[in-house]
């Protein structure tokens, strides 16, 4: 279960990192053209509303939890905005990870070997992954897989990493659900509100999915970030007050 | 690699009109798809905003509405909307408004126009599932209608207050001022179950202080007898109805042959459209053809309210027949008082659609005399002419207009003894042709208005015992039933015709209302029905089973959209000042509205070729 260390829940500060500046610092370092090019689209400054805000929900599998020891295997990302999530911009890619593929994960995305056999290198698909991206705002549920996974892998690679500033709607389920545990509730024992994308979803009556797909896993983030905001917040926020600290 | 989308092509798969579509069109769908969520009470489509793609309801629910904000249809997981707007101009004709989190998938106009175009199974089961919305629609609407049409027991607060008929009028009085209730029923002691009489408030001032009676006399002296009751599930304007009829303001209720209470004209007052109250009661205190004619803007008022009210078709046609009833007796009540009362007993008749209580603004007058056997005509018979030309003069000012087929008691053929007129409906069943019967279905549907009414209970019999023996009458009379055929449907601003013309109206009554009460009448008259509502028959003829499975239901719901948009049509007009008539042309109606008449004139013309078929060879 992927639950937030204790001390990360109740955070909740406003971004002090300038987006728009850092990508044109970062412009300037970048060596890779592809990643270069990237960095060179704008970014939305964190006092944009987020209802104007390009945004791209994002999904990885991966080989294992850790970056240092496991690989991706395959990438979904699907372009949206507050308004709508556009399945016809979606793109997906299987790719050969260099770690291990252990029995476990491929029972769980129902990937089979000869697939990824046959599948390219990650290095193969970063022009078209950053293309698709560029200049919109990752929104992913629990902030500990993609950009990690992305980073090790970029540095792996290219050796140089990739920053960008992301969404993390585990992070607001955290926000709005995890404060509300008592003392009480931890003496007697109860149980934290999950806010695993499943738990999640269902407190926002959205459909249950099945899980473990990238392209579904993506989808269903990016209703659950429409959900929250909904819910939460307006199509007025500015972004700064929802992408991570 | 070519992204999958696993779970919407799940979803789409599971639901009407996706799974009409062969895989590589369903995959393409999901892949075109666009997802959007959306807060409860939140409203996603505007009247007449542009539509470009057809929404699906992932999850949540939602309602539409009607222009005037009136609820027109709710849909959850599965159902679909915009597909009209897409269909036709690009515009939306019904606000939507969510009533729950709601998830949305739209698939893109033209991804749903062409499909619409090249699968007929898709394009139809575009089709059904609205249907399938007309009887939805139709139900919405009865629920929302459930003050008037609730059932009487609804009505009934408590247990009936009764006395012993030997009880003094003093005793009676206490118990009612005691339990404050304003009527009495009176039991005998042999005779347990069935009250022997009821007193009310107004008896003790009529038949006791105005009379200085004593009260210490036995209350059965004061009591009325044979006492009209309604039953316990009629509905509560059933029982309001037979108020108005019997001049009764309080009517036991019985289950079961049991009384379990009484209603009030009060009770039943609060659950009923004050207006057409009001104008039956004016009626009454009207003393000339002038002064009568007076009431016809208020009439057509209470008509246009209770549209407004969103009664039902069966609500406002009993109404508005009521009221026309009204008019005949009190016009015979006039008459009466003019030419003296008459030399021997006779029976006004209402026929068609005032004797199945189905009458609108728009109606003529089709009536008829029974006159008792011992009538002479040199004696009697420019009497009874006279009072027949009061009221049919009458009438027609009151805005129904005289009957262009002289189908009125001013016509010597329809004004004969009672013996006279079952010789008719014996010739009509006994030795039937569809030319004979042409214009004499209309007395098929007969019922007393004023005087002897058992004499249109005596020609009731003869027909419900006579014509389900005679299987060349109800052939005729299917054949008959069969002449006035619904219009094919409707192509932007004309209809189309059968033989592929097209006119840029059509008659929703010769075209619609008529021939569905026709057929209805012929089924009606093959199992002897009781009654003579087209809904009430369609009740009887369900019971009865004769119509293949779910056909019945359907009909009805046809019945009841058809009768609706030419009531509204009807309403529309006196608003705006017009002449009301039954033309509806096109372009008038809302695209739900035309697009469910096609439906319900499908029904109609599936139900006429199933009459056909059943009656055929008589």
């Amino acid at each position: 279960m992927l639950y937030l260390p204790p001390d990360a829940e109740n955070k909740q500060r406003r971004s002090t990192v300038n987006w728009p500046r850092r990508f044109q610092e970062l412009a300037e370092k970048a060596k890779h053209p592809a990643l270069k090019r990237y960095y060179e689209a704008a970014i939305a400054a964190a006092e944009t509303p987020i209802k104007d805000v390009p945004m791209v929900a994002v999904d990885f599998e991966t080989t294992g939890l850790d970056p240092d020891k496991h690989g991706i295997i395959s990438i979904a990302v699907i372009p949206m905005t507050l308004g709508r999530i556009d399945m016809s911009q979606a793109r997906q890619w299987v790719v050969k990870p260099r770690r291990l593929l252990t029995e476990e994960s491929v029972t769980i995305h129902g990937i089979t070997h000869s697939e990824i056999e046959r599948a390219p290198d990650l290095a193969q698909v970063i022009d078209p992954l950053l293309e698709a991206v560029a200049g919109k705002v990752w929104v992913v549920h629990y902030n500990g897989i993609e950009r990690p996974f992305l980073q090790g892998g970029f540095k792996e690679r290219l050796n140089e990493t990739i920053h960008f500033p992301v969404i993390d709607t585990m992070e607001i389920e955290a926000r709005f659900h995890r404060q509300k545990r008592s003392l009480w509730d931890k003496i007697t024992g109860k149980k934290p509100v999950s806010i695993r994308l499943a738990d999640s979803r269902q407190r926002y009556n959205l459909p249950f999915y099945a899980p473990h797909d990238a392209m579904t896993d993506a989808l269903a983030c990016g209703e659950l970030l429409q959900a929250q905001i909904a819910h939460h917040f307006s199509p007025e926020t500015a972004i700064g007050d929802i992408w991570l600290p | 690699m070519e992204a999958e989308h696993v779970e919407i092509l799940n979803f789409l798969r599971k639901y009407s009109p996706f799974n009409e579509l062969p895989e590589e069109e369903l995959q393409l769908t999901a892949q075109n798809t666009s997802v959007a969520y959306f807060k409860a009470d939140t409203q996603i489509l505007e009247f007449n905003q542009h539509i470009d793609a057809l929404h699906v309801v992932r999850s949540g629910s939602i309602e539409t509405y009607h222009k005037d904000g009136s609820l027109f249809n709710r849909l959850d997981e599965g159902g679909f909307f915009g597909e009209a707007g897409l269909l036709r101009k690009g515009r939306v004709r019904f606000p939507v408004k969510t009533i729950e989190d709601t998830l949305l998938y739209y698939i893109p106009g033209d991804l749903f126009n062409r499909f619409y175009d090249e699968y007929d199974a898709f394009a139809d089961a575009v089709e059904v599932e609205e249907q399938r919305r007309v009887s939805h629609a139709v139900k919405t609407h009865e629920s929302r209608n459930r003050t008037l049409s609730a059932r009487v027991e609804t009505l009934i607060t408590r247990e009936p207050i009764a006395i012993n008929k030997s009880a003094s009028i003093r005793e009676a009085a206490c118990l009612m001022t005691d339990e404050k209730v304003s009527s009495l029923l009176i039991y005998d002691d042999e005779k347990r179950d069935i009250p022997a009489g009821i007193i009310t408030d107004k008896d003790l001032r009529k038949r006791v202080l105005a009379v200085e009676k004593d009260a210490s006399d036995p209350v059965a002296d004061i009591m009325s007898e044979n006492l009209v009751f309604v039953q316990h599930n009629n509905r509560v304007f059933e029982a309001f109805l037979t108020m108005l009829r019997t001049n009764l303001h309080h009517l036991p209720v019985l289950r079961q042959s049991k009384v379990i209470g009484v209603i009030a004209l009060s009770d039943v007052a609060r659950h009923e459209s004050q207006s057409s109250l009001y104008i039956v009661s004016s009626i009454f205190k009207q003393t000339s053809i002038e002064e009568l004619s007076q009431l016809v803007p208020d009439v057509h008022k209470s008509f246009v309210r209770m549209v407004e009210e969103d009664a039902n078709s069966r609500i406002i046609g009993s109404a508005m027949a009521t009221i026309g009833r009204s008019f005949k007796q009190r016009l015979l009540e006039l008459a009466e008082e003019k030419y003296g009362p008459p030399p021997v007993p006779y029976c006004f008749l209402a026929l068609g659609s005032m004797a199945r209580d189905e009458q609108t603004v728009v109606t003529d007058q089709d009536n008829a005399m029974v006159l008792d056997d011992s009538f002479e005509p040199k004696l009697h018979d420019k009497y009874f002419l006279n009072i027949a030309q009061f009221v049919s003069d009458g009438l027609n000012a009151c805005g129904y207009t005289y009957c262009t087929g002289d189908i009125m008691a001013t016509n010597p053929n329809w004004r004969q003894p009672l013996s006279k007129w079952k010789e008719y409906f014996t010739d009509w069943i006994e030795n039937p042709s569809p030319e004979k019967l042409l214009h004499s279905s209309i007395f098929f549907d007969l019922d007393g208005v004023s005087g002897e009414m058992r004499f249109a209970k005596e020609l009731n019999q003869l027909i419900r015992k006579k014509a389900p023996k005679h299987k060349r009458f109800l052939g005729s009379m299917a054949r008959n039933a069969l002449n006035r055929t619904p219009p094919l449907g409707f192509f932007k601003d004309f209809v189309m015709e059968k033989d592929g013309k097209h006119r840029d109206s059509i008659n929703t009554k010769r075209r619609g209302t008529g021939p569905v009460a026709d057929l209805i009448r012929v089924h009606a008259l093959a199992i002897g029905a009781q009654r003579q509502n087209s809904f009430a028959r369609l009740e009887e003829i369900i019971d009865a089973n004769i119509l293949p499975k779910g056909r019945g239901p359907d009909l009805r719901d046809a019945l009841e959209l058809i009768s609706m948009v030419r009531i509204r049509h009807q309403a529309l007009a006196l608003e705006a000042g017009d002449t009301p008539d039954n033309n509806v042309a096109p372009e008038d109606l809302s695209d739900f509205e035309r697009k469910n008449l096609k439906d319900a004139f499908q029904i109609l013309s599936n139900a006429q070729k199933y009459l056909r078929y059943k009656y055929s060879g008589g």
